[in-house]
């Protein structure tokens, strides 16, 4: 090893915190501007960062592999994330640019750490997310044109419903639980897409109408989802359900009691199940003492809980860490891994930086007019934040492990297009309500000069061009 | 973060049920915000609270990481004599020495087949490299590890020389300490053993079941205190009859009877009409079985808990908790035996040395340390130790009545061989009879010097010699003579 690489990695670490920070800076110095104009600036100063944190990252891998065919699939990577914004830049320009960096920030972090716990993984990875791509760039337009989307109510819960039943099925066990089948080579996780048709279905479930009766009838379908996904022992997504539909249950009706009732009806399913399942008290054990039981059911996480122990403030650097250590590190346990490897500052920020989508999404929630869409923001937004709420708290013993992923960031071809297809639905309920927004000023300017000709007989301003 | 609102304020009902449900986006996003701040808080708390703990669990592949990219740091006495260090040959092999052989033998400890001592308590600064980043460049490109960062202890390597050739080849333990500060200067276990022929030794020693050699018999050897234990009995007391002890009397024929239960003087010695101070400095069994069975018990019980019997210590090294069972209902033959320091009662030589300690120190227990600093490889202090207090044991008032009692001892008692010392001495003997052979006895003696101004506490056991006062007490004195000047 030269002594020059080991001043450039030092700094290397340094400068990727700093990039980091300013990054996550940045995501929250958005809401300061409510036009999305005047957030040009830091849109780019992201690009930029983004760009900077990505290429450090992987010539510190290619220091550490001496593998050129790194530094030529991380060019690959730069050209399609920066083909995408450009591309939906184009194809939007009244889309959400926050989200959109957010989201390539978060693929780019991922391709880097998977590339460091396995060169074939990301490369996989990298393909998936560039087909995402190519749908997170059309959809949008579909969610505008598809006015029919809110009649579908049981056809989504047909299809969830049906989807859920063939993986309890057919599914191949995976250490005791059942959560994906593979057709033709290529493995499928069904319970991830069935999410975005789950919050689909509540959502067209109750906008027109959150009467007693549509609660009911809509809460015996969930119960269904949620009890086929307990039955195949994916307890992290049968949880996501629960609280995705209680919490659009509050939404749609207003009344807190629902909330409390789902709390007290959530409790004591956890206490039965806790009763009931083996598997379920084990994972409570190994939560409450993971060091009674290291070397068996707490190995997961005690390793989990060293890896970001020993990363420190600034991380170990990349390849210096022992993240393989951590079984599943590559999809429940990735952010114990960039804890170790990039340090927790880089790992508060990434949280922060999730978080800042999150509330960009209940943002976009906020801002729209229809029911139907707000519900629908607001369910993804929820499904969103709750599963790394999951994932994350799991690996750091701040609740009992349930094993889904970090959305965009572990690997896993269904969670990626799944988180994808859900930034690329709030993206097009965002053009909605930008539109929406841009007709309603129209009409006030077309008002106001109306009022003025009366008034002031003055020669008028020049007619209303459209704004962009 | 401001939540964007709808720009034109109109009053539609519409509107007002979309405000009115913006109002829960609101409370939702709060709280989920709130939520994920608090686990990244904890996150950051739990590893930041833990992390030495976690870097020394053998599960955790980090020390295997770091004991590969540096050399394993040396240990270092007070005044800077190289206790361990390790030394790598030019092929790369690395050999951990141990300059004073066995002297050092249980508290510096051994680093392989697992680790003890200081090699074990802090192995967390010894694997770590804070070597400039230039010096760790020039060690990357010439292929060497980096030089891990040393720890300077508090021992004193001349004293522990003289306590552990004073004890020479007896069984038993000696620990050194200063009261004001809690640093440890000496602490001697005997039988020892090399460190570094640990590997070769090492199967005889764990096949052989009643070998002790690896015990640290200064903190994990339990032994009947003996008439140390009246230091306590005497505290007791004290605060039962308001510091006062001036009326007390007792005539003392060699032996003390209560039903069926007699308890016997010191080889049945008469010592005749005594008073409290007498009885204390002569260590009259029989006064002290009356003293006992004066006491109310459950005062007794709580002190015993304030002086941490069956309690843990503040103790960063292994240890053994000491044992004590005083109950309310217990037959007063057994009560007698406790007051003595016979009967079923263990303590451990270093818990014995902390209660002297405060004694010492105007009834404050400063916690016994040994590791003093880290430092890298340049000399820059990585982290400073500094004394501790651990709590009050006793108040001032008390401490200056006992401290007066062990003071007796020395001048007219039974540890008179430190009488003629250029510095006056306090302290305390005992001969704890053990086993089911009568007159076969544990040589104990605690106590300090300068009596005025305490500046070193010693405790001293040997196992089976017989009489502290003819034993422990002319090995305190050539500790304190030692040190002193």
């Amino acid at each position: 090893m030269l002594a020059a690489q080991v001043y450039f990695e030092e700094l290397a670490k340094y400068f990727i915190t700093v990039c980091m920070a300013l990054y996550t800076y940045e995501c929250f110095a958005v809401f300061r501007f409510r036009e999305e104009k005047r957030r040009n600036g830091i849109y780019v100063r992201q690009n930029i960062l983004m760009f900077l944190i990505h290429v450090t990252c992987y010539f510190y891998i290619f220091l550490e592999t001496g593998e050129v065919g790194q530094l030529f699939f991380a060019a690959f990577q730069q050209i399609i994330l920066y083909a995408a914004i450009v591309l939906f830049g184009m194809l939007y320009p009244r889309g959400n640019r926050l989200i959109l960096n957010n989201m390539c920030l978060l693929l780019g972090i991922g391709f880097v750490i998977l590339t460091r716990i396995s060169y074939d993984k990301a490369i996989r990875q990298f393909i998936i997310a560039t087909g995402s791509l190519i749908i997170f760039l059309l959809l949008p337009y579909l969610i505008r044109k598809l006015r029919f989307l809110k009649s579908l109510t049981w056809v989504y819960a047909l299809a969830g419903i049906a989807a859920l039943t063939a993986v309890l099925i057919l599914g191949q066990d995976v250490n005791g639980s059942k959560l994906s089948f593979t057709v033709a080579g290529v493995t499928f996780q069904p319970s991830e897409a069935v999410k975005i048709l789950f919050v689909f279905f509540v959502a067209s479930a109750l906008y027109h109408s959150a009467s007693f009766f549509q609660v009911f009838t809509t809460a015996v379908v969930a119960a269904v989802h949620v009890m086929i996904l307990v039955v195949s022992r994916d307890l992290g997504s049968a949880l996501i359900f629960f609280v995705v539909y209680v919490l659009m249950v509050y939404l749609a009706t207003g009344n807190g009691l629902y909330v409390l009732a789902g709390a007290a009806g959530g409790s004591g399913a956890a206490v039965l199940a806790y009763q009931v399942f083996r598997h379920v008290q084990v994972r409570i054990l190994a939560w409450q003492d993971p060091w009674s039981v290291i070397d068996s059911s707490g190995y997961q996480i005690t390793q989990s809980l060293f890896a970001i122990s020993n990363g420190g403030l600034f991380g170990l650097g990349l390849y210096k860490g022992n993240p393989l250590s951590i079984p599943f590190v590559e999809a429940d346990f990735i952010f114990s891994a960039v804890a170790e490897e990039l340090g927790i500052f880089f790992a508060v920020c990434l949280i922060l930086i999730c978080l800042s989508c999150f509330t960009m999404f209940m943002n976009i929630a906020s801002g729209l007019k229809e029911k139907f869409y707000r519900l629908i923001a607001f369910g993804l937004g929820i499904t969103y934040i709750f599963q790394i709420f999951l994932t994350i708290g799991g690996g750091t013993k701040f609740i009992p492990l349930t094993g889904v992923t970090l959305p965009l960031i572990s690997y896993g071809g269904s969670s990626v297009l799944t988180t994808m297809i859900m930034f690329s639905v709030i993206e097009g309920l965002y053009i909605i309500r930008q539109d929406e927004e841009a007709r309603k000023q129209l009409r006030k300017k077309r008002y106001l000069k109306r009022i003025k000709k009366i008034s002031v007989p003055e020669p008028d301003i020049s007619p209303e061009p459209a704004t962009d | 973060m401001t939540m964007e609102k709808t720009p034109h304020k109109s009053k539609k009902p519409a509107d007002h049920r979309i405000k009115k449900s913006n109002r829960q986006i609101t409370s939702v996003t709060w709280a989920f915000v709130l939520l994920m701040l608090g686990m990244t808080g904890y996150i950051c708390y739990y590893s930041f609270a833990n992390k030495q703990e976690m870097t020394n669990n053998v599960y955790n592949g980090m020390q295997n990481i770091l004991m590969a990219q540096n050399t394993r740091g040396a240990i270092l006495a007070r005044d800077g004599e190289v206790l361990a260090e390790t030394q790598t040959a030019d092929d790369g092999q690395e050999v951990r020495i141990y300059p004073y052989g066995n002297l050092f033998s249980h508290v510096v400890g051994f680093d392989t087949k697992g680790r003890s001592g200081i090699e074990a308590s802090a192995n967390y600064y010894l694997i770590q490299s804070n070597a400039l980043l230039s010096q760790k460049a020039e060690n990357a490109a010439a292929g060497r590890k980096n030089p891990g960062d040393s720890v300077t202890t508090t021992l004193q390597v001349d004293i522990q020389d003289v306590a552990s050739h004073a004890l020479g080849v007896y069984k038993g333990a000696i620990i050194v300490t200063v009261p004001a500060t809690g640093e440890i200067l000496a602490m001697v276990s005997k039988p020892d053993f090399s460190p570094s022929e640990i590997p070769l030794i090492w199967d005889d020693l764990i096949e052989d079941e009643d070998s002790s050699v690896l015990l640290n018999r200064a903190t994990q050897g339990l032994y009947p205190p003996g008439s140390t234990f009246k230091i306590i009995t005497s505290l007791e007391y004290l605060r039962q009859n308001d510091l006062d002890v001036s009326g007390y009397r007792f005539n003392c024929p060699g032996y003390y009877v209560s039903g069926e239960e007699r308890i016997n003087c010191y080889h049945g010695s008469a010592h005749g009409q005594v008073d409290f101070n007498v009885s204390f400095a002569k260590s009259c069994n029989s006064s002290f079985a009356n003293i006992g069975l004066s006491l109310e018990r459950e005062g007794f019980a709580g002190s015993l808990g304030q002086l941490l019997f069956n309690q843990e210590l503040p103790l960063a090294m292994n240890y053994n908790q000491s044992r004590l069972s005083l109950t309310e209902d217990m037959p007063e033959a057994a009560m007698m035996q406790v007051t003595i320091g016979q009967g079923k009662t263990q303590i451990t030589p270093a818990h014995l040395n902390m209660i002297t300690c405060a004694v010492a120190n105007n009834g404050v227990l400063m916690v016994p340390y040994v590791v003093d600093s880290v430092k890298d490889i340049n000399g820059n202090v990585i982290k400073q130790f500094e004394p501790e207090a651990y709590g009050e044991l006793m108040s001032e008032e008390e401490a200056q009545i006992l401290g007066q009692l062990m003071e007796n001892v020395v001048e007219s008692g039974t540890a008179t061989r430190l009488r003629d010392s250029s510095y006056t001495a306090a302290g305390k003997t005992g001969s704890a009879e053990f086993g089911t052979v009568k007159g076969e006895s544990h040589a104990w003696f605690t106590g300090y010097a300068p009596a005025d101004d305490p500046q070193i506490c010693v405790t001293i056991i040997i196992e089976g010699a017989g009489a502290g006062g003819d034993y422990a007490v002319p090995i305190a004195k050539r500790i304190f003579d030692a040190y002193l000047n």
